[in-house]
């Protein structure tokens, strides 16, 4: 039996501030959301944008950070923050006109009754010799939330351009 | 209509506390294996390890990239009894973490090459790693083996699903 199912997507004809899934049915085992995405602030190299779960907007997230941005690895942390996030590239002049960052968000259990531990995987490629100008995200994120997820909102570091597209898939 | 391509083989959620989960009897179906798993352990210094068809020879390697929240850091190990996830120092006994591991042409008759990930954030504290592991046998996989290092066992509401992929 197939299990890995569309449940919804968007790909923007028009540029679009948020992107919002709900009415996610709890009958998936994980969830799976794929991102293609850039935005159109031109003061941005690479930018954030925020995600939350079921509206909620406590602070109630957290992020164990391990970046490659080309010249060396780091790692970072963010907790009892008010929102998730991933890295994608903006439209600075830095960054070449067409490049869309890729992010992966899986979600697993996403109906437990528990605290819900996911992965980010976000990469942004620029052809570009500049430390910074490219990434690649490999994060632990936390939901301290016992609630199953039924919602999952999107918000753009400022605008996301016209093409950007999301999938978000049960499996 | 397509061919299906991501198939729920097995998943098992834990109503007591157990010291090892396995998949056994995997048929050679699909194209590769993905293993997820949402785990808490009943001791914090515990590392999460899988070995398959029962193999406890020093037949594994692996090589990591870790990320504590404060520096990156890269090992191996090599000649190991089992592919370790991670070399974290401590774990949650209450907060869960989730684990990936795809096994790429688990079937064939080469050394078998996995891709695992490690994501424990505990509010504070924890770790992010890539691991990727090899597992020196031309056999096919057939068992997979999920253990914890040490005494500690896996905690009652672990969950650990096997899915196939089958080439398009």
């Amino acid at each position: 039996m197939a299990t890995y199912t569309l449940i919804s997507s968007n790909v923007l004809s028009s540029s679009a501030a948020s992107v919002t899934f709900s009415s996610i049915p709890s009958t998936y085992t994980d969830l799976v959301l794929r991102i293609s995405a850039r935005d159109t602030n031109t003061g941005a190299i690479i930018g954030s944008a925020t995600f939350t779960f079921n509206g909620s907007s406590g602070s109630l997230y957290s992020i164990t950070k391990l970046i490659g941005d080309g010249s060396a690895a780091s790692s970072s942390r963010r907790s009892s923050i008010t929102s998730d996030e991933f890295y994608y590239p903006g439209a600075n002049a830095g960054m070449s006109t067409n490049t869309f960052g890729s992010a992966e968000i899986y979600i697993p259990s996403y109906t437990a009754s528990q605290n819900k531990p996911f992965s980010t995987f976000a990469v942004t490629e620029n052809n570009s010799t500049t430390a910074g100008n490219s990434e690649i995200d490999a994060w632990a994120n936390l939901y301290r939330d016992t609630a199953a997820i039924s919602s999952i909102a999107i918000n753009a570091y400022v605008t996301f351009a016209i093409g950007s597209s999301f999938y978000l898939y049960g499996i | 209509m397509p061919t299906a391509t991501y198939d729920k083989i097995a998943t098992t959620t834990l109503s007591s506390a157990n010291a090892t989960i396995t998949f056994s009897s995997i048929a050679a179906s699909w194209t590769d294996l993905r293993l997820v798993f949402v785990v808490s352990s009943t001791s914090t210094a515990t590392n999460f390890q899988v070995q398959f068809n029962s193999d406890t020879a020093a037949n594994y390697s692996s090589t990591y990239l870790n990320g504590n929240g404060t520096a990156a850091s890269s090992g191996k190990n090599t000649s190991a009894t089992n592919i370790q996830f991670t070399d974290v120092t401590a774990t949650s006994t209450t907060v869960p973490q989730m684990y990936t591991m795809d096994i790429f042409s688990y079937a064939g008759s080469t050394y078998k090459t996995a891709l695992g990930t490690s994501s424990q954030d505990y509010n504070g504290s924890g770790s992010s790693a890539s691991i990727v592991g090899l597992w020196r046998s031309t056999s096919a996989i057939t068992s997979i083996t999920l253990k914890t290092s040490g005494a500690p066992t896996f905690s009652i509401g672990t969950t650990a699903t096997l899915y196939g992929i089958l080439k398009a």
